[in-house]
């Protein structure tokens, strides 16, 4: 048989195979050994370096809280939906869907990622910051591409109230403004980053391993006491919106510690909604806008008088006519004063009286005592964009310069040094640093003026608010209340203003033993009222009587008769 | 031609009653095993692959289930009636090849179905079977070893479904087709001198075939064979990415259903082509040597079949089968590991999918039909 012939070559012919069978597995057992053994590592870091991804943990943004603790900033946990535009693949429902939970229309998503795709970019935002439960019914779309990330979203409980004090952060949760942006390092803590495990198409699939803990920010107590700012804020827009005004500023310090309890300025936003806002209304006007003070500096004109010793308490000052010639100016008061002490000169606020005190003494010597109380320094308080205002001081000083400086014009304060200015008079001559944070304990300051001097021109203040003083609108029932208004007129692009009025009102209360320190200025009143005694001093007296009482400070001017039952209640 | 005592016969039966019925019913132990043992490998690797897809895996269990019943079917035509029917099995194959490239459906960029209304079918799979038939009866019939005409006869026989299924294309399976036959060439007794031409013939042949016979696809693939790192984002990512999924296996692997690369939508293909990236990056080099003894264990028994073989077309046909099966298995693994330029070949009886593993088994179907139909005393 022909088969039986050739066999054994067959035979042959299949040891030649079994040779080869058992030689190619040992070729691919070598291969494999090649990619298992030597090229291990090099391959295992390589699938590492296509899976594992390190992506930022975003870290709490402390708290901002008012001195009792209530909160002005809180953080809330909300998600944000990016887009890998080379990896985005979405069906027509999936896009329906999609635009339909984030309230976007599917034309905008699909440019958006189209035009994003073209430039090459690998990360684009659908929508930032939206509740995380959409989140998660958007991840349930299950788009390739898309992620969600999560992000803190700063919320401010108390809204317009106290804006200009506690700033904003950006989208990015970086502080902007305010205490937010000079807080920010001390608020906003570390990001951590964790390690994850992402598929091609760049979705999560698992935590690995976290490698550094976000630490969140610490919380940052401050000195504002959150009814007060109400109060304020509450009674300041209403005095810029009955006497028209442009912008107002309000600001209240605790005399024992120099901390900022209240801080309002008006045009205010809502930092919860930032959409169209223009920038006018961030700025912190306390802070950040000078003025000439005008007639509040009388105090100290008086306090230079009184140390210059030329003058005494019963120093007798001849006003009349009621004007005086200075060069070519001419100094007036409303009225034909006539003779005045140096209570009568702050009482009815006379330019003439301050003059004359004035030109009697060394103009250095006026201008160290401003320099002494503040002016021209900041006040330490740490609020962003804060500025010093300035002091004028000529090598020879002509005549009309010491006069006008004598009733506040050539300097220029801030409302907040203004404030400060007082707390000086109110804390017997100390002058302190101010705070923004909370205080505990006493916080000493340095005495600048002496103490006997203070509580002299404290008892002229209570004058301005008493029966017959400029200030009486500032008056609180059952307070002796100390405190001066301020009329100044705006320097305009021609000189000085006729019809732009800065008006201030600074005062403290209890006028004996002053608590709070509180100052108001309200620009361009455009009502029929201007004079700070008119448009300024009701704030004062409006929100004193509620800080009074919250702050359960005692009354010092009660009712010569005896208490009633009813009062003694009230007082509680 | 000795015969056997009867005493020696009753005690072979004794000792293996099992064996007997198992041969009764044309059924090889040692291949069902081999096969049974790599089957299940091949559904916990896919279990793995499909990311834990149970259905998928029972789909893949009813195919098994069909395959496995068609084997045991083929295993009861006797090797005579395969033999009868060759000729015609080949004539409706290449019917079918003609019918694909004609009126064919056209998946993944080729034309390899043929849709017959309730199902759809490859008929470039049944010429896997029916070219090895038709070169074993047609050479089993001249006087081996086989003249200069027998041979181009039989090389037409071959390049004609060849050049068909390359045409539609399917660069893998008419690579496939052209090692079956050639085995079967071989088997037969091809002379050495013949064999040396044709090597050296493959030189022109393969840059007649680089300028006009490939595909631009095909071209690349041969270029990042060659230089695998030249374009890992393109052509060369497949091949990197199967790289590193076995390589990060390491010695001990990273244990069943924690593979990253595989699991991470890294690497393609994962559940067909690509799964012994899968395996081995889960098992490591340990279960690759194991994965592999399998394989050669079947094709030893394959070859052993072959061997024991009484006529010239069951032992042509056997060695065939046995050695395309081989082929399949190291071009599958060869390309993966980056020996070996992409070609879509499966891993066999492994990788996810129908039809090529019913024709594989009704390839093991033959193996035990020609193992067990043996005549116990020869004419």
């Amino acid at each position: 048989m022909t088969e039986q012939v050739h066999k054994p070559s067959s035979r042959f012919r299949i040891g030649i195979v079994l040779v080869l069978v058992l030689t190619v597995p040992l070729a691919l057992i070598v291969r494999a050994f090649d990619l298992h053994v030597t090229n291990k590592t090099f391959l295992q870091e390589q699938g590492d370096a296509r899976a594992l991804r390190s992506i930022p943990v975003a870290a709490h943004r402390g708290m901002i809280v008012d001195r009792h603790g209530e909160p002005l900033a809180v953080s809330t946990p909300v998600d944000s939906i990016w887009a890998q535009p080379q990896q985005y693949k979405a069906t027509t429902r999936q896009l329906y869907n999609l635009a339909k939970l984030l309230d976007l229309k599917p034309q905008q998503i699909k440019k958006l990622i189209a035009s994003k795709k073209q430039e090459g970019k690998e990360f684009v935002y659908l929508k930032r910051r939206i509740n995380p439960s959409l989140a998660q019914k958007v991840i349930e779309l299950e788009i390739p591409g898309l992620s969600i990330q999560r992000e803190y979203r700063r919320y401010y409980p108390t809204g317009e109230v106290a804006a200009h004090v506690v700033g904003f952060t950006n989208v990015d949760d970086v502080g902007q403004e305010g205490i937010e942006l000079a807080y920010d390092q001390w608020l906003k803590g570390t990001d951590g980053s964790q390690l994850v495990m992402k598929d091609r198409l760049g979705r999560v699939v698992k935590p690995v391993d976290l490698i550094k803990s976000p630490h969140a920010g610490k919380d940052l107590v401050l000195s504002i006491d959150r009814r007060l700012q109400y109060l304020t804020y509450r009674e300041l827009k209403r005095a810029v919106f009955e006497h028209k005004a442009k912008s107002g500023s309000a600001v209240i310090l605790d005399v024992k510690t120099g901390e900022i309890l209240a801080m309002v300025n008006q045009p205010a936003f809502n930092p919860n909604n930032r959409a169209d806002l223009q920038s006018y209304r961030y700025r912190n006007r306390v802070v950040t806008d000078t003025f000439e003070p005008g007639s509040t500096v009388k105090p100290f004109t008086v306090a230079a008088a009184l140390e210059s010793g030329k003058f005494k308490l019963s120093t007798v000052i001849d006003t009349s006519p009621g004007y005086m010639r200075v060069g070519k100016s001419v100094i007036r008061d409303i009225k034909n004063y006539g003779r005045m002490t140096l209570a009568s000169v702050i009482e009815k606020s006379s330019n003439v009286g301050a003059s004359k005190i004035a030109l009697t003494i060394d103009p250095n010597n006026l201008v160290k005592v401003h320099q002494r109380i503040g002016f021209g320094d900041v006040t330490q308080s740490g609020l962003p964009g804060e500025v010093m205002g300035s002091l004028h001081q000529p090598r020879i000083w002509r005549d009309i310069e010491r006069a006008t400086l004598s009733y506040g014009y050539g300097l220029s304060v801030t409302t907040l040094q203004l404030a400060r200015s007082y707390l000086v008079l109110a804390s017997d001559g100390m002058l302190k640093p101010l705070s923004i944070e909370l205080q505990t304990g006493h916080v000493e300051g340095e005495s600048v003026i002496s103490a006997k001097h203070t509580k002299q021109i404290r008892e002229m203040l209570k004058g301005v608010v008493a029966q017959g003083g400029t200030g009486t609108k500032a008056a609180v029932p059952g307070f002796h209340v100390a405190g001066k208004t301020g009329t100044v007129k705006k320097v305009g692009k021609h000189g000085y203003s006729d019809d732009k009025y800065v008006s201030t009102f600074v005062g403290m209360v209890p006028a004996d033993n002053p608590r709070l320190v509180m100052a108001i200025t309200i620009h361009e009143p455009r009502g029929e009222h201007y004079y700070g005694g008119a448009v300024a001093a009701p704030v004062f007296s409006s929100v004193m009587v509620g800080a009074l009482r919250l702050l359960d400070i005692s009354p010092d001017k009660l009712p010569k008769k005896p208490a009633t039952f009813a009062m003694l209640g009230g007082a509680q | 031609m000795p015969g056997f005592s009867k005493s020696e016969f009753t005690d072979t039966t004794r000792i293996h009653a099992g064996r007997r019925v198992l041969h009764r019913f044309h059924v090889d132990l040692p291949l069902l095993l081999g096969l049974i043992v790599l089957v299940a490998v091949g559904l916990l690797v896919l279990y793995s692959a499909s990311e834990q897809d149970a259905g998928l895996v029972s789909k893949q269990l009813i195919r098994l289930g069909i395959a496995f019943t068609v084997m045991f079917a083929v295993a009861q035509i006797s090797p005579d009636t395969l033999r009868y029917w060759s000729p015609w099995l080949f004539g409706v194959g290449l019917i079918m090849l003609i019918a694909v490239l004609v009126l064919g459906e056209v998946g993944k960029g080729a034309q390899r179905w043929l849709n017959l209304g309730f199902f759809t079918f490859q008929p470039s799979e049944l010429m896997k079977l029916a070219l090895p038939m038709l070169l074993a009866w047609y050479l089993s019939e001249a006087i081996l070893p086989p003249k200069f005409k027998h041979i181009m006869v039989a090389v037409v026989m071959m390049l004609i479904p060849i050049y068909m299924v390359a045409k539609q294309p399917d660069l893998g399976t008419s690579l496939l087709l052209a090692s079956s036959g050639i085995f079967v060439l071989f088997l037969a007794g091809l002379r050495w001198l013949y064999i040396i031409i044709s090597m050296l013939m493959l030189i022109p042949t393969s840059l007649l075939l680089w300028f006009y016979g490939m595909h631009d696809y095909q071209r690349s693939r041969v270029l990042t064979f060659i230089n695998p790192d030249s374009d890992l984002r393109g052509s060369g990512y497949h091949i990197n990415q199967s790289s590193i999924a076995i390589g990060s296996g390491g010695t001990y692997g990273k244990g069943w259903l924690n593979g990253t690369q595989s699991h991470l939508d890294f690497l393609p293909e994962r559940k067909t082509d690509f799964i012994f990236p899968v395996f081995s990056e889960e098992f490591g080099l340990i279960g690759a040597i194991i994965l592999l003894t399998i394989y050669a264990a079947i094709v030893a028994r394959g070859l052993v079949i072959a061997a024991q073989a009484q006529d010239t077309f069951t032992r042509l046909l056997a060695g065939s089968i046995t050695l395309t099966f081989f082929i399949y298995v190291f071009i599958n693994i060869g390309m993966v590991s980056g020996l070996l330029p992409v070609v879509g070949i499966p891993l066999p009886l492994v990788s996810y999918g129908g039809t090529s593993m019913v024709t594989l088994l009704a390839g093991f179907g033959i193996l035990m039909s020609i193992q067990t139909h043996r005549k116990l005393i020869a004419s």
